[in-house]
Formats: C-alpha cells, sequence, structure tokens
C-alpha cells in the first residue's frame, strides 16, 4: 500500500469539542421556530379556527428573535453555529452578520403584517388548503437563506421556500392563478437548477462549500480556476429569481394573479432573497469577478430599472402595475450592486430593506382598493378618496416612498446610489435611477388621479365614506408608519447598513467567526 | 472517463434546452426532468470518478491512500434527486390541472393572466 505523500492533516483543532453556547442557539431560531410551527399547523388539519391565532403568535415571536439576533450581531459581530459539531469547512455553518440579520429582521416583519392581514384575507377554504402552515413554511426557506453560511444550504432553503410558494399561489384554484402559476413554477425551477448547476462547479472547482472558506479560497485559485464562469452563472440564476430585465417575464404573469396577501408576501420576500444571495455571493465570495461584471450588472439594472417602470406606467390593472414596480425596484438595487464600494452597496441593501417593507404595504393597499371600490382595474376604479380619506393618504405617503420622494425611506437609499454612481463616473446610471425616480412618480401619481380623486360614475361603485376592517388596516398603517419613521430617522439604520456593507466587501470578522483564530 | 462523461453531460443539457424552449406543456415537462438529470450527473463527474475504490482511510493514516472518488458530490446529489423529484411531480400535476382548467397545453395560448386584447387606457379624467 502507497504510504500517503500529502502532509499529515492537523486533526487537533477538530478534536476540541466545546459545548455550543447559549447564544448560538439564536442563530438556528428563526428557522426551527418556523419550522415547528409549520410542523404543528399541519398537524392542527382539522381545527382551522385556531390557525390564524398560531400562526400570528408565531410570526410575532419571529420578529422578536430577528430583532433580539440582530441586536446581538451588532454587539459582538457575526455569530456562527455548525451544525452537529461538525467544524467548519467540513459542517454545514449557520453565520448570520449584519447583512443576513437586517433581511431576515425586515422579513418578518413584513411575514407579520401579511399574516395580520390574512385574518381579513384568507378564508375558511384558504385555511383548510394550508396557507399558514405554507406561510410559516415559507419563512423557515426565507430566514434560512438569509442566515446560511453555506452554499448548498443555501440552495437547499431556496427550494423549501419555492415549494411553500407553489402551495401559496395556487391557493383559490382559478383559472388565472393555474395560469400565472405555470409560468411562475417552470421559470422559478429553471433558475433554482441554474443556482444548483453554478454550485456543482464551485465544488469541483473550491472543494468546499463553506462561504467563509469560498472567500479565503478565492485567492488562490484565482489563476487555475474559472472564476468568471462560475460568477455569470450566479448572475444570472439570482437575476432570474430576482426578475431582472432579461429574464423577469415569470414576475408579471404570476404575481398578480394570487390572493392579495399571497402577492404582497411574494413581493416583499422572495425577490429579495435572490438579490440578497446575488449580493452575497458576488460581493463578499467574489469580489474581484464582481468588478469584471460591474459594466454588465449596471446595464442590466439600468434596463431592468427602465422596463420595470414603463411597463408600470402602460398598466391600468393596480397590481399589474405593482410587479412592474417590483421590477424597477430590482434594477435600482443591482445598480447599486454594479457600483460596489461602501456607497453602492450600502445603498442596495438599504434600498432592498425599503423595498420589501413599501411593495408590501402597497399590494395591501391594492387589496384595500378593491375592496373599497370593487376591482383592481384603473377602468372602473375611482372615487376612493370620497370612500376613506385616511386610506387615500396613506396610499399617497406609500406612492411618495416607492419613489424615492423624501421624506419616506425610498429617498436616502436612492440619493447613495446616485452618488456612488456618480462617483465612479457612471453619470448615465445616476440618470436612469433619477429618470427612474421621476416616471415612478408619474406612473403612481396617474393611478392616485384616476383611482382616488376622479369621482365615480353615477350608478357605478358606492360614494358614502366606508369602513376597513381593523385586521387589514392595522398592518397597512404600520408598514407606512415605519417607512415614515425610517424616512425620517435614517441615521441608526444607516451606520448599520454602513457597517454591513464593510462587513460584506471587508469580511475578516466573517471568517473570523467561522475559523476563530484561523482568518488571514 | 471524466471526457467522456462531461461530453454525455453536455448532450443531456442540450436536449434539455431544446425540450424547454418547447411551446408545449408536456415538452417542457421532459426537458425539466432530463435538466435535473444533467445537473446530477454534472456534479457526480465533478466529484471524481473511480471505479471499486472505495474511500476508506487506512488504519494509522490521516489521509486517504489512493485516488478515490469524492464521497460529498454523491451527497448532494441525492438531496438534488429528491428535490427535483418533488418539483418534477408538482409540476406535473399543476400542468394536468393547466390543461384541465384553460383546455390547452400550448403556451401562446395561456393567456388567462395577461389577456392579449386589453382594454384602451382612460385617458380623460
Amino acid at each position: 500500500m502507497a504510504v500517503s505523500t500529502s502532509p499529515p492533516a492537523d486533526l487537533s483543532a477538530a478534536l476540541v469539542i466545546e459545548p455550543v453556547a447559549a447564544a448560538d442557539w439564536l442563530v438556528i431560531l428563526p428557522v426551527a421556530w418556523c419550522l415547528a410551527f409549520g410542523a404543528l399547523l399541519v398537524m392542527l388539519r382539522r381545527p382551522i379556527g385556531l390557525h390564524p391565532f398560531i400562526a400570528v403568535a408565531g410570526l410575532a415571536g419571529l420578529v422578536v428573535i430577528d430583532g433580539l439576533l440582530l441586536q446581538q450581531v451588532i454587539a459582538s459581530g457575526p455569530m456562527t453555529m455548525v451544525m452537529g459539531r461538525w467544524l467548519p469547512p467540513f459542517g454545514i455553518a449557520f453565520t448570520v452578520d449584519l447583512t443576513g440579520a437586517l433581511f431576515a429582521l425586515a422579513a418578518s416583519i413584513v411575514a407579520l403584517a401579511g399574516g395580520i392581514y390574512s385574518l381579513a384575507d384568507i378564508n375558511d377554504s384558504g385555511r383548510r388548503y394550508g396557507f399558514y402552515p405554507f406561510l410559516m413554511l415559507l419563512m423557515a426557506g426565507v430566514s434560512g437563506a438569509f442566515l446560511t453560511g453555506d452554499i448548498f444550504n443555501l440552495y437547499v432553503w431556496f427550494e423549501v421556500l419555492l415549494i411553500s410558494s407553489f402551495g401559496l399561489i395556487v391557493l383559490g384554484s382559478e383559472r388565472e392563478q393555474i395560469d400565472g402559476a405555470v409560468k411562475y413554477g417552470f421559470l422559478n425551477l429553471v433558475a433554482t437548477t441554474l443556482f444548483l448547476i453554478a454550485t456543482g462547479y464551485l465544488y469541483a472547482s473550491f472543494g468546499t462549500l463553506n462561504m467563509a472558506d469560498i472567500a479565503r479560497k478565492a485567492e488562490g485559485l484565482r489563476g487555475t480556476a474559472p472564476l468568471m464562469t462560475l460568477t455569470a452563472l450566479f448572475v444570472l440564476a439570482f437575476g432570474m429569481k430576482a426578475a431582472a430585465f432579461p429574464v423577469n417575464f415569470w414576475l408579471p404573469a404570476s404575481y398578480h394573479t394570487p390572493r392579495v396577501v399571497v402577492s404582497a408576501l411574494f413581493a416583499g420576500l422572495l425577490t429579495k432573497v435572490g438579490i440578497y444571495a446575488l449580493i452575497r455571493v458576488t460581493v463578499m465570495l467574489l469580489p474581484l469577478e464582481r468588478e469584471e461584471l460591474s459594466f454588465v450588472m449596471a446595464a442590466v439594472g439600468a434596463l431592468t430599472m427602465l422596463v420595470g417602470v414603463f411597463g408600470a406606467l402602460a398598466q391600468s390593472d393596480f397590481r399589474r402595475m405593482l410587479g412592474y414596480l417590483v421590477i424597477s425596484g430590482i434594477g435600482s438595487i443591482l445598480a447599486g450592486v454594479a457600483v460596489g464600494g461602501p456607497g453602492g452597496i450600502g445603498g442596495a441593501i438599504f434600498y432592498a430593506l425599503h423595498s420589501m417593507l413599501v411593495m408590501t404595504a402597497l399590494y395591501f393597499a391594492s387589496g384595500v382598493a378593491a375592496k373599497l371600490g370593487g376591482s383592481f382595474s384603473l377602468l372602473s376604479l375611482a372615487g376612493l378618496y370620497r370612500r376613506h380619506v385616511g386610506f387615500a393618504a396613506i396610499s399617497l405617503m406609500l406612492a411618495f416612498a416607492v419613489s424615492g420622494l423624501p421624506p419616506f425611506s425610498g429617498f436616502w437609499p436612492k440619493v447613495m446610489l446616485v452618488k456612488a454612481a456618480l462617483d465612479i463616473g457612471a453619470w448615465w446610471l445616476a440618470a436612469a435611477l433619477l429618470v427612474t425616480g421621476f416616471l415612478t412618480t408619474i406612473a403612481t401619481g396617474r393611478f392616485f388621479l384616476l383611482a382616488y380623486w376622479r369621482d365615480a360614475a353615477e350608478g357605478r361603485g358606492a360614494t358614502a365614506e366606508a369602513q376597513i376592517p381593523a385586521a387589514i388596516l392595522l398592518p397597512l398603517a404600520a408598514l407606512t408608519v415605519l417607512t415614515l419613521t425610517i424616512g425620517l430617522y435614517p441615521e441608526r439604520l444607516l451606520s448599520t447598513i454602513q457597517n454591513a456593507a464593510a462587513g460584506l466587501s471587508e469580511p475578516s470578522s466573517y471568517l473570523n467567526s467561522v475559523f476563530p483564530g484561523a482568518a488571514r | 472517463m471524466e471526457a467522456w462523461f462531461a461530453l454525455l453531460v453536455g448532450i443531456f443539457f442540450t436536449v434539455a434546452i431544446y425540450l424547454l424552449l418547447s411551446k408545449y406543456i408536456i415538452r417542457v415537462l421532459l426537458g425539466v426532468a432530463i435538466l435535473g438529470n444533467a445537473v446530477n450527473l454534472l456534479i457526480f463527474t465533478g466529484g471524481r470518478l473511480t471505479r471499486g475504490v472505495p474511500p476508506v482511510v487506512p488504519e494509522g493514516a490521516d489521509t486517504l491512500a489512493g485516488r478515490a472518488a469524492n464521497a460529498l458530490p454523491q451527497a448532494l446529489i441525492l438531496t438534488a434527486i429528491v428535490i427535483s423529484f418533488s418539483f418534477f411531480a408538482f409540476l406535473l400535476v399543476l400542468a394536468w390541472r393547466a390543461y384541465e382548467d384553460l383546455s390547452t397545453d400550448n403556451t401562446d395560448e395561456m393567456r388567462v393572466a395577461e389577456p392579449e386584447e386589453e382594454p384602451a387606457q382612460p385617458l380623460g379624467y
């Protein structure tokens, strides 16, 4: 038998087995919590009357957990927990840094708002078909994707959230939904398959799946491994998940078909998971390749913004217009990723968080508009201002927020992105950002004019003041107040986001958390 | 051996992409099934191919003696097979429902969610 020529492996580090510290359990808790509630709800198949309360309690708990997690990460830096004490890079690591914790917290807030809204939107039949278990499992997938530190594990969470979203999108089984779900299902499956292909190549070149380990080894592999091909594949896969321009067509085909609360959750969560993965892989794992691809990504971002906003201008259906605005927002985030640097990445993260809250609230508003006006279509939607003044005010604030006007949350990321683009001399990108903001104002303003201020035609639709159920008004108002608060007092969030962006570009603290004492 | 497998993977991808580009859902479904297998084969090949060499570390040594296939990609494939199988099952049922409800399997005719002829936009105020 041939004697091994490789140097003897240093096993001393692997033989140190310490129990997991109690605080580290917080890292895995959001996922375990959602899975436990999902399982509980699946078991309670018959008493569907209990479902909403259990789910809302679970989601409220999730917000608390994610809040604690963010606080912990702010206080003590990235945290790592390794499954089964298999030390990295061999075990599956969950590593949470500021970016992951911020996204997870925003996602849980969106999900809680959706859970409350669903009290008035999902009837008994929807509950019987399992809306709440799907919602909790979707959140397990979303939280897992934000918190994991292992790229194959990220793929698995993508699939968990995708299969739950399939369950949600066909809930109700109307003809429109089946049509939308076919396009959504096939194209998203192709996107995750592309992600899997890229992961396969990555493992074949790196011999590791741990993100921190990949970030460490990328430097030494630049000469030999096809890293540009890998990065291009990842950008295509995540761009498709995020609905970036040439591969965005599944989104406007499907997002207006399911229940309003499902659309709202999708708009707030799914495309943002794609964007998060794109930021994580291109900025932290393969930074030099991102710089190589930055022109392509900037062009794609500018086209995505403009295609999105022109699509929004052309629509006469409230929810279809919002679908195009989601795409337009993705373009702005991509522009930030392409520009890079603290301003670009920070702006991208900020814009993504803002977009999660505001797009969800806007979909809620479309549901309220349909309840009050009896339709989603501009052709028959009119006189909403007369029906409910408070709701009209909330809608106007959200329209300003999504257009990036002060004093709402959309303003600051837009400023950061425009400034970052100008700083590197990409004036055309800055112009695209500003033109998009202007056109978004026109698209939403036109909607407001026609649906809210125009008087309802005679004999069509009531004109008296109407009541909105508290379960709908509460999450809508809460999200609006949140975006106003972020717009008025951005300092703390802004500094946290800047730290998060710095932690991505310079991941030494992330590496230290996964490999204590062994980082460069 | 790896080169032949790479060629095979390429053929699988070609067939899958050709089928995915079809207008008919049933062909797209077949494309999805082949695409899943193409990826699995790709990861399998990426993990090195050796015949009949168990990846067992001999007693007293720290590392493998010879060149053996990596076992981890096979574990990854196992995960991917389960996932792609469940997705294929879901999409099969969805395609059948779509065929029943929309009475077509031609994606060009699936225009319920995005109607071809839309009423004109309101121009006046």
